[in-house]
């Protein structure tokens, strides 16, 4: 079968977190017939359970369809689905390097969000066509017109046409689907010229090894030939191309120039497949690769342990595997006094710690202990040289440390009018610097702070929520480094000093972070047969002091009938209980409380 | 051979407690006599694990044994004394709630045998018994007590609850009081435990939800309440004359309870009734816990052809058990739903873990002659430890728990359990 390319169309949905882009997607692949009704469930792309529980696009998933135009033309739709988190806008420009045109999803109640801005400059700037869609106009409070307007306004892109939709119900649905016809083109490339393709995405299957998502930008991949990943250099036989069915791989006897799909190879080593290298025609190569993405690097970091110290090596494996097709994770072992053999990961937010954490969890089946997350900090030595500190237990003494710089992120925040004061305080108390505020409209206002990412790691994300009562939506990148004073704070339990609890602190803020930190621990650490005292220090000064009290009391009561069994059952629950805790010194902490330190501050 | 004790369940209640999860429930007069005839069927069933042996004590449990009609009390008792071998020695308790009590059937249990009460008091607080559910006031409690006492019942215990919503030091110390001035043998002073599954374990983390709201509530006392209340019960019960024997018992002289002990030095016991447990030689036996199947299993009239199929279906599960030593299976009838056989580590941790239970102690000499092997060989590590901790000494060749030991108990208990 040869394929018009004339007939292809390859798009994404972008939007705002919440503003319907999946349902739009499940209502697309149910209108073309793709899935039967028995197939079809709610949100088909996101097809990770973590995906569908939290209703947010962590992976991106892409699909074939096939769509009959109102002119009695049939068009190869190929729909990849982007995440909408900050945290995984890597992951769009990924996809979007796949597609030719975009599909602007906004939410006719709510209109343009940080999200909204931030996923359409990305489009743009991958040379896409936007076509804007307003959504959710079945809501009482949808002000179509309004949100009209502002896509033109803000967004600088004529909405005058964009269809007024309703993904939920299935209103107008054909109109987006017709425009995507006149208004997304057609893919460009030469079928017979030199193979170039760019990986888009990868995954590990177990039986048929690495499957390579691809955009083919000119000649045609098919089985037999050798190809070339061309930043890796290595050169693999192609077994299998195909294209995306709903939730399946369908092979298929060749994918020309235009087409998105995937191909597989006897690829052993996963990390031969790199997301972003160009793959090409040993026999016939392109002159030069395409050119990738910008690389991201991770902003976040924090210890990652096996609760069970014997499943170091399944821990790794999971890692490796997730690594595969999240090019941002990256880890390096470790090892911490209070929790044996682990790794230092690096994340780009906060969300993709937490994602990954349960994906560790859920789909390898791995108990985890995480420590405080923190960020990457330049020290500057006295020696003139600088070293990137993820880990506050490898900071050098301070007679070797000149200065010490952070990074900050311009942080753009978009919120009602009547939470500007409660979102401005919240700013200042995180050391932000106010750079400006504009009204998009009469109700709405635009904020920009420059922040330092440390203080936004930990909680920001729900105080912000919580503040403005759900209004406020909120957007950043890293802007650079800078100079700021910076001391380790360090957690001593019964006098011994716990490497996994140590984190870096603005030095303004190390007293109320160690005096909240031992509060916290004194509710986590259970009462022992001594009294436990917790303190925090800031270069051997002790800041804050709490103390767990000994124990007092601590007896089963009578026993009933002569039913010994269950009296010991209660004293093995007991026991083991006391196993699953990590013994620092002479005093057994329990997991959680590592991992309560995340959430210092919650009111 | 060795003495034998009897354990006889009674799972019938006027009202479940809040804070209850034995296995007790209300139910009709009908359906309590279809239990008391199971119970002597299963009584003469296993008549033979006694058979030759001196019952050292017999406690009849609940539930609310006295809930009984004077009818079923009588045919249950008359039972007990013709089926197995009592002596003028042996220990007869029967636990009873107050208000459940009438001249009539004191009388009756007096002329049965029962020589020893056992009075659920729990609280001499109105509004602490009202916060537990139960069905009786601090009066009624003076009433039915001064009633045994008038039937000639000369060894009665008292339970007192400690560690109960919104009990202060000064609340527990006035309901204490009033139990002393009533003047028992014998008092079991223990500590409210919420249990899963029960109401208050519901109701209690309902109050811990709507505490962190910052509702108001009525909180369980703490830790250190909790530590006060034992302090003040030992203070109080040693001043008028009791003696701690157990963690949570006291008694005048030689009014300590019998039975109890049995449990902590693991002298065999056979469980009688629904969901009764039994120690017979190296095993641990459970009764079912489900009534109507127990009932059916026992009620020939009630149901005969359900009966024989059971009994078909159990005769070749229980082919060899019906030449078990100890006699307990030699009926066809099974009604276990769960056997442990105990292992010599199974027996050496309950021997520390039951027997220092008792201030007495675990006798060095006697886990000797019953495991061949020292005490200290098998724990020596363990005990050296718990003694550094204080929570254990060892005095005339016996281990027990000190003062300290006595108030954290679980930390010495729980050590003594193999990995």
């Amino acid at each position: 079968m040869s394929i018009d390319q004339s007939r292809i169309r390859n798009f994404c949905i972008i939007a705002h977190i919440d503003h319907g882009k999946s349902t739009l997607a499940d209502r697309i692949i149910e209108k073309t017939g793709t899935l039967t009704d028995r197939e079809m469930q709610s949100q088909v792309l996101d097809n990770m359970d973590l995906e569908r529980e939290r209703g947010i696009t962590i992976k991106s998933q892409a699909v074939r369809i096939i769509y009959k135009s109102k002119a009695g033309e049939e068009y190869i739709f190929n729909l990849i689905d982007t995440p909408g988190h900050v945290d995984f806008n890597y992951e769009v420009s990924r996809s979007l390097a796949a597609c030719d045109g975009a599909i602007l999803v906004v939410d006719a109640a709510q209109g343009v969000e940080a999200q909204t801005l931030g996923n359409v400059y990305l489009a743009l700037d991958h040379d896409l066509d936007v076509m804007p869609v307003i959504n959710k106009v079945d809501l009482p409070s949808a002000m179509p017109d309004e949100v009209e307007k502002e896509i033109e306004d803000v967004i600088g892109i004529d909405a005058s046409d964009a269809p007024r939709i309703s993904a939920k119900t299935g209103l107008n649905i054909d109109d987006v689907l017709e425009q995507i016809v006149t208004k997304i083109p057609a893919p460009t490339g030469d079928k017979t010229a030199p193979l170039q393709a760019l990986i888009f995405d990868a995954l590990y299957d177990s039986y048929k090894g690495v499957i390579v998502f691809i955009r083919v930008k000119e000649g045609t991949i098919k089985p037999g030939m050798q190809i070339k990943m061309m930043a890796t250099g290595a050169t693999e036989e192609v077994i299998e191309v195909g294209y995306f069915g709903a939730g399946q791989f369908i092979p298929c006897d060749e994918l020309p120039a235009g087409m998105v799909g995937y191909f597989t190879a006897s690829i052993k080593e996963v990390r031969k497949t790199q997301v972003g290298d160009t793959v090409t025609d040993v026999a016939n190569p392109c002159a030069e690769p395409l050119p990738g993405y910008k690389k991201v690097n991770p902003m976040v970091y924090c210890g990652v342990y096996p609760a069970d110290s014997a499943k170091y090596g399944d821990l790794r494996d999971a890692l490796e595997k997730l690594q595969i097709n999240d090019a941002a994770l990256q880890f390096e072992p470790e090892t911490s006094l209070a929790l044996g053999f682990g790794f230092r990961c690096g994340f780009l937010g906060l969300l993709h710690l937490e994602i990954i954490q349960e994906r560790l969890e859920r789909e390898f089946g791995l108990d985890l202990v995480t420590t405080a997350p923190g960020v990457v900090y330049h020290v500057h030595k006295t020696d003139g040289t600088m070293m990137e500190l993820t880990n506050p237990s490898n900071l050098p003494d301070p007679s070797e440390i000149d200065f010490m710089e952070e990074p900050v992120v311009a942080a753009e925040i978009m919120v009602t009018s009547d939470y500007v004061g409660a979102i401005m305080t919240l700013c200042q108390e995180r050391r932000g610097v106010y750079k400006s505020m504009e009204y998009i409209e009469e109700t709405r206002a635009l904020i920009k702070y420059d922040m330092p990412l440390n203080e936004i790691i930990y909680d920001f994300f729900d105080a912000l929520k919580s503040r403005s009562r759900g209004y406020a939506s909120f957007d950043y990148e890293l802007k650079g480094y800078v100079k700021s004073e910076l001391v380790k704070l360090d957690i001593l339990i019964n006098r011994e000093q716990v490497d996994a609890l140590s984190f870096i602190v603005f030095k303004g803020s190390a007293y109320e972070r160690g005096r909240r930190m031992c509060e916290r621990l004194k509710e986590e650490i259970p009462r022992h047969l001594f009294e436990i005292p917790i303190q925090a220090a800031v270069g051997g000064k002790i800041i804050a002091r709490e103390t767990v009290r000994a124990m007092r009391k601590d007896v089963l009561a009578k026993c009933y009938g002569g039913d010994i069994s269950r009296k010991k059952k209660l004293l093995e629950k007991q026991k083991e209980g006391k196993k699953r805790m990590r013994q620092v010194g002479s005093v057994e902490i329990p997991q959680e409380a590592f991992m309560s330190v995340l959430k210092l501050d919650e009111e | 051979m060795e003495d034998i004790m009897l354990y006889v369940h009674i799972p019938f209640c006027v009202k479940k407690c809040l804070y209850c999860d034995f296995l007790s429930a209300p139910a009709d007069g009908e359906s309590q006599s279809l239990y008391v005839d199971s119970l002597i069927r299963e009584m003469e069933q296993k008549s033979l694990v006694a058979k030759g042996r001196n019952i050292s004590s017999v406690f009849i449990g609940g539930g609310t044994p006295t809930i009984l009609s004077d009818a079923n009390m009588k045919k249950l008792l008359e039972a007990i004394n013709n089926i197995y071998k009592l002596s003028e020695n042996t220990e007869f308790t029967c636990e009873a709630n107050p208000g459940t009590v009438t001249k009539e059937k004191l009388m009756l249990m007096r002329k049965n045998g029962i020589n020893r009460l056992s009075f659920g008091v729990q609280s001499m607080d109105d509004e602490e018994l009202k916060l537990l559910g139960r069905i009786h006031s601090a009066a009624d409690a003076f009433e039915s007590y001064k009633m045994a006492r008038e039937c000639g019942f000369e060894n009665i215990n008292l339970d007192i609850m400690s560690s109960l919503p919104g009990q202060s030091e000064v609340s527990y110390a006035k309901s204490l009081e009033k139990a002393i001035s009533m003047n028992p043998e014998h008092i079991s002073a223990y500590s409210l435990i919420i249990e899963e599954g029960t109401q208050f374990y519901e109701k209690y983390h309902e109050d811990v939800l709507k505490c962190s709201k910052g509702e108001k509530t009525i909180f369980l006392p703490d830790e250190d309440v909790e530590y006060a209340i034992t302090k003040l019960t030992e203070k109080m019960l040693g001043e008028a004359g009791y003696h701690r024997y157990e963690v949570s018992n006291f008694a005048k002289e030689g009014r300590e309870c019998r039975h109890n002990c049995g449990y902590w030095l693991r002298r065999d016991y056979l469980g009688l009734g629904l969901g009764a447990a039994s120690l017979i030689g190296h095993t641990r036996y459970k009764n079912i816990s489900d009534l109507s199947e127990y009932i059916s299993i026992y009620n020939t009239a009630a149901n005969t052809d359900k009966k024989d199929t059971l009994l078909r279906e159990n005769s070749i599960a229980t082919t060899e058990n019906a030449v078990h030593e100890n006699g307990v299976e030699t009926s066809n009838i099974s009604t276990y739903e769960n056997r442990e056989e105990l292992t010599v580590m199974n027996e050496m941790e309950e021997t520390m873990f039951l027997g220092l239970r008792l201030v007495s102690g675990v006798s060095e000499k006697r886990f000797y002659e019953k495991f061949g092997v020292e005490v200290t060989e098998v724990y020596g590590e363990r005990i050296r430890k718990l003694t550094e901790q204080g929570l254990i000494k060892k005095e005339n060749g016996f281990f027990s728990l000190t003062d300290r030991g006595f108030d954290l108990g679980n930390n010495v208990f729980s050590c003594f359990l193999f990995d």
